[in-house]
């Protein structure tokens, strides 16, 4: 069997990232350990390489090896934003893993690895595959929690990360036999065919999809399935978590929209109160528990569980029975724009908790934050901004991902779900804003220990100008987003 | 309006005025440590020069928006960079950009740390303040509304007194829970209102009572808790006594009349339905604002927790005049908010100016001031007779307007609203008779200095206004006039549909009576 040339054409860049990986890993036991450096250079390059590539095939819409993987707008979206977060958390890592001592070259192969599922997941339009793509993006995550390997934290971090993400994988595998049995077939296409034919009321297909949405709420984090996060996020690397919480979250997104909204639309009725109440109780939870945090890592944990609470929105008006086609799609391109958002937003947050250090060790406590106007003026400002804009203000882009999702939601006829996300986005800028009163209204009692430093780097300065800029931009001049999000969403009929 | 309309000359004067303060703060960050103090007060200056020409130029006949511009800024929905000014928002943009220099000066000595960052502050500050004022889009009025916030609960957080994180961040919360659901009832607006957020064909659009009374409730929330409202009013004491003077100033003098402004500017016009059904709870509230703000004020020990009760009470009268929804009634609450900001503004800048010499703002720390500061001692009685609204002064027009206002609408109110003035008389007077000429108190040891000439060039150009808005009102109301008029004509119909009730069923009734006499009578004239 050969394979013909537009299925290759069509997995390139996927092809670019795991020929990349491998070449880092194999390169990793003969760089000295001066020169680990080049190999993340050699990551960053191919994901540069990769992005004219997938720009080039935003317009497309081809389907690839029998109907596996699909080339569309929707995924070209996924796959640019994820370079994106994939680079600027190379950049992070750099000084990072430098100065926590773990500048081990597998870090960026098995970094590349993950990236390589999240782009299959976007891009899949079969069960099996975007299974398969989950697994990747996990398996890497697992080891790259675990990468403090002398830290009990950092172990326990991977070990319960291991532990629950197989189970859910499990569970969401269990729910594709389902399917499979059902329908004959794991492609999305004839699942959507099935559901059709058999209707709202089957047991077996309403079995499926209920064990689908605990898979799938457990890879984007939602309440009542987000119990791990706040524990591998504390655990893991500073980068990683940067990492996990963008990344794994923008690609779970798109990997599960793909499958409610084309798969399973047909059981919308179904999913949508689920979906509903999911929402609600994540809007909650994630933003009342954030308050009680006094480490700012699980602080930004049960943020980034908030702020899943805040997109599923868009997917609850996406998946409104008896609505227009376009009401849905804006729905659905509010998603797309709150996630595009939301990855400056975090990346540059977990940017700057990774530049306060402590000691030999990280200052990831909120109170390490102390008096930083004063010492590192820039630094607190930015983070200033970055916390501005998670609890949505004005104007910053996290004002227009909000707007976008509420408008959408009104829109729908939501207007009450609207108004329990805003009320929750008050909620959580009391506990944003904590993180600046500590900033900029404490001052570092210097005779109790050792003061937090600020370890910044040319690399990090990238990372930071790019959030920022990101933060601003968008939050001024948001048009080109809103433009890319609309073209690129789902077709939704 | 076209797609992109700069009128007036071509000369974008509103956009150059809102964005003249934050360019400014951004040069703050470029200049010398000696020259910080300097270049602030001079982008205040410029600021305030440039605003200066639109009283002049504003056209007193017209009704409608002057001086707008219109630039498309977000494609998908229609949002659009749009300003302009009328009657109503002229004034208060003049006020705020008169204020600025004065918080500049106000803040000369008084800041010591971190003060390149504090001008700064309260430049970007200025502009979203001015930019509230003008904005005729309403994500655009959105967008400053909100990020007014972060840069005041900087300058209470970080200048402000001991308490300062609790007033900050409570400040902060309080504000942003209520404007929060503005935001939605905007979007619910958008899609009602034929998919626009330009606040004049909003205005125009018309909706049916039930989204009328669902939208009051949701605007009445984010307003009343700016202005503030009674039950709202609890973030006011805290921000107010913690903030730097600069900041009070800025909060009881500009940011108070942002919710009053959009009662005014969205309320009213939108919701003239749900404004109408509602008055009576609104003048309830207004009324209870005014008596429990001065009760309150009449037991304090602390000078600025006096003048934020006063505030309360103050701010009373001006949403009683604006919901008695009458041309003298909204005229009186526009002049009140222009005044109070000039006396309450004062009155702060007096309270900071003896604490920076004697560390405290304690009636009992600050008695018999008349000796050592007989300057001093002039200005704040000056200000507090104007507070007051002792004929003469500017306060006298704008309550006496309202107490007109409200007379026509319900005469008992009007009385109520009376007694109001009478507290504040009590207060107010108690409060100069102690702290002016008591008898010297601990503070004796101390050698005070009377005002020197910045704090003298900070109060002259307010004792002039006290006097000027106070004799000569009608420049002033002349600006007002037309564009008042216009807006109470949606209310005039209205008013004009309920009269005409009253005036048919007076008429049935008389008939009905007039009948029954004849009836009567023919009966008694058959016997």
């Amino acid at each position: 069997m050969t394979l013909p040339l537009s299925d290759i054409q069509a997995v390139l860049p996927e092809l670019i990232v795991v020929a990349a990986a491998c070449l880092v890993l194999g390169l990793d036991p003969i760089t000295p350990q001066s020169k680990k450096t080049w190999l993340a250079w050699l990551s960053l390059g191919s994901l540069v390489l990769c992005v004219p590539i997938t720009i080039s095939q935003m317009g497309m819409r081809v389907s690839a090896f029998s109907d596996l993987v699909v080339l569309d707008p929707y995924a070209c979206f996924w796959k640019l934003l994820l370079y994106l977060v994939s680079g600027l958390t190379i950049l992070l890592s750099l000084a990072y893993l430098k100065a926590e001592r773990i500048n081990l070259g597998e870090y960026y192969g098995f970094l590349l690895l993950s990236l390589s599922g999240m782009m299959i997941m976007v891009s899949a339009v079969d069960l099996l595959t975007i299974y398969l793509g989950t697994e990747l993006m996990s398996l890497s995550l697992y080891v790259l929690a675990g990468f403090k390997r002398f830290e009990a934290r950092s172990l326990e971090a991977s070990a319960k990360y291991f532990v629950l993400g197989s189970f859910s994988s499990g569970i969401l595998l269990y729910g594709i036999s389902l399917l499979f049995g059902v329908a004959g077939s794991t492609r999305l296409s004839a699942i959507a065919a099935a559901v059709a034919n058999r209707g709202l009321d089957d047991p077996a297909l309403v079995l499926a999809m209920i064990l689908l949405v605990v898979g799938f709420g457990f890879k984007i984090a939602v309440v009542p399935f987000h119990m791990w996060t706040p524990d591998v996020y504390e655990g893991a690397p500073t980068s990683v978590t940067a990492f996990m919480a963008v990344a794994s979250k923008v690609a779970s997104f798109g990997a599960f929209v793909r499958v409610f909204l084309e798969g399973l639309g047909g059981l919308k009725a179904n999913w949508y109160g689920l979906f509903l109440v999911v929402c609600i109780a994540t809007l909650v939870l994630g933003n009342v528990v954030a308050i009680v945090q006094t480490n700012i890592k699980r602080m930004l944990a049960y943020s980034s569980i908030a702020h899943a609470g805040y997109a599923l929105i868009g997917v609850v008006v996406a998946g409104q029975a008896d609505t227009e086609g376009a009401v849905r799609s804006a729905g659905l391109s509010s998603v797309m724009l709150y996630l595009a958002v939301y990855a400056f937003m975090t990346l540059g947050a977990f940017a700057v908790v990774a530049m306060i250090r402590k000691g030999g060790l990280e200052g990831e406590e909120i109170e390490d934050f102390t008096g930083l106007a004063k010492r590192q003026p820039i630094a607190a400002f930015l983070m200033l901004v970055f916390m501005v804009s998670l609890a949505g203000i004005p104007p910053t882009a996290g004002f227009i991902g909000k707007f976008y999702l509420f408008l959408a939601a009104v829109n729908a006829g939501l207007a009450w779900l609207a108004v329990i996300a805003v009320l929750f986005a008050a909620v959580s800028a009391y506990y944003y804003l904590r993180v600046v009163m500590v900033m900029y209204m404490r001052d570092l009692d210097i005779s109790a220990g050792l003061a937090p430093r600020f370890a910044s780097s040319p690399a990090m300065t990238v990372v930071l100008a790019c959030a920022i800029a990101g933060v601003v931009i968008l939050g001024l001049y948001p048009d080109p987003l809103v433009w890319v999000t609309s073209f690129a969403v789902l077709p939704l009929k | 309006m076209s797609d992109l309309s700069i009128q007036s000359g071509g000369f974008p004067w509103l956009t150059a005025v809102v964005f003249l303060p934050l360019a400014g703060a951004v040069l703050l960050f470029f200049v010398k440590d000696a020259a910080v103090r300097w270049t602030a007060l001079a982008v205040a200056l410029a600021d305030l020069a440039l605003s200066f020409p639109l009283f002049f130029l504003y056209d007193r006949s017209a009704t409608g928006m002057q001086f707008t511009e219109q630039v498309a800024w977000i494609a998908s929905p229609p949002i659009n960079y749009a300003v302009g000014v009328d009657g109503i928002s002229l004034p208060l943009l003049l006020l705020t950009t008169l204020l600025t220099p004065l918080c500049v000066l106000v803040s000369w000595r008084a800041i010591e740390t971190r003060l390149r960052e504090f001008m700064a502050t309260l430049l970007v500050m200025a502009t979203a303040m001015l930019g509230v004022f003008v904005a005729l889009d309403f994500v655009l009025f959105y967008v400053f509304w909100e990020a007014m916030l972060i840069p005041m609960y900087l300058l209470i957080g970080v200048w402000g007194g001991p308490n300062r994180l609790y007033a900050a961040v409570k400040f902060f919360l309080y504000t942003l829970a209520g404007s929060v659901l503005l935001l939605i009832a905007i979007l619910v607006l958008f899609f009602q209102g034929g998919h626009t957020f330009d606040i004049l064909l909003l205005s125009k659009a018309g909706y049916s009572q039930t989204l009328q009374n669902w939208l009051f409730w949701g605007f009445f929330i984010a307003f009343a808790v700016k202005v503030p409202m009674f039950p709202f009013h609890t973030w006011l004491p805290d921000a107010h006594v913690e903030a730097p003077t600069a900041g009070s100033v800025f909060l009881a003098s500009v940011l108070l009349k942002m919710g009053a402004y959009g009662f005014l500017r969205f309320t009213l016009p939108m919701l003239p339905d749900a404004t109408a059904a509602f008055t009576p709870i609104m003048v309830g509230l207004s009324l209870i604002a005014i008596l429990y703000g001065a009760y309150m004020a009449l037991a304090q020990a602390d000078l600025k927790k006096l003048i934020a009760y006063s505030s309360v009470s103050h701010m009373g009268f001006v949403t009683l005049g604006i919901f008695a929804l009458n041309a003298q009634g909204i005229e009186g609450a526009l002049m009140q908010m222009i005044n109070h900001g000039i006396t309450t503004g004062a009155l702060f800048i007096c309270v900071g100016i003896i604490y920076e010499r004697t560390h405290s703002r304690m009636i009992a720390d600050n008695f018999g001031l008349a000796n050592p500061m007989p300057r001093y001692a002039t200005c704040l009685v000056i200000f507090a007779l104007s507070s007051l609204g002792l004929p003469g002064t500017n306060s006298f027009v704008g309550e006496f307007l309202i107490l007109i206002g409200t007379f026509l609408w319900n005469k008992a109110a009007a009385v109520v609203a009376s007694l109001g003035v009478i507290l504040a008389a009590a207060y107010l007077l108690w409060m100069v008779q102690r702290v002016a000429f008591g008898p010297t108190a601990g503070h004796s040891a101390l050698r005070l200095s009377d005002l020197n000439w910045r704090e003298m060039t900070i109060m002259v150009p307010l004792i002039v206004l006290v006097f000027w808005i106070g004799l000569f009102p009608n420049p002033l109301l002349r600006v007002m006039h037309t564009s008042v008029d216009h807006l109470i004509e949606q209310e005039d119909q209205e008013n004009r549909a309920l009269a005409r009730r009253d005036a048919r069923e007076m008429r049935e009734r008389r008939e009905a009576r007039d009948g029954h006499v004849a009836q009567v009578s023919l009966k008694a004239n058959n016997k």
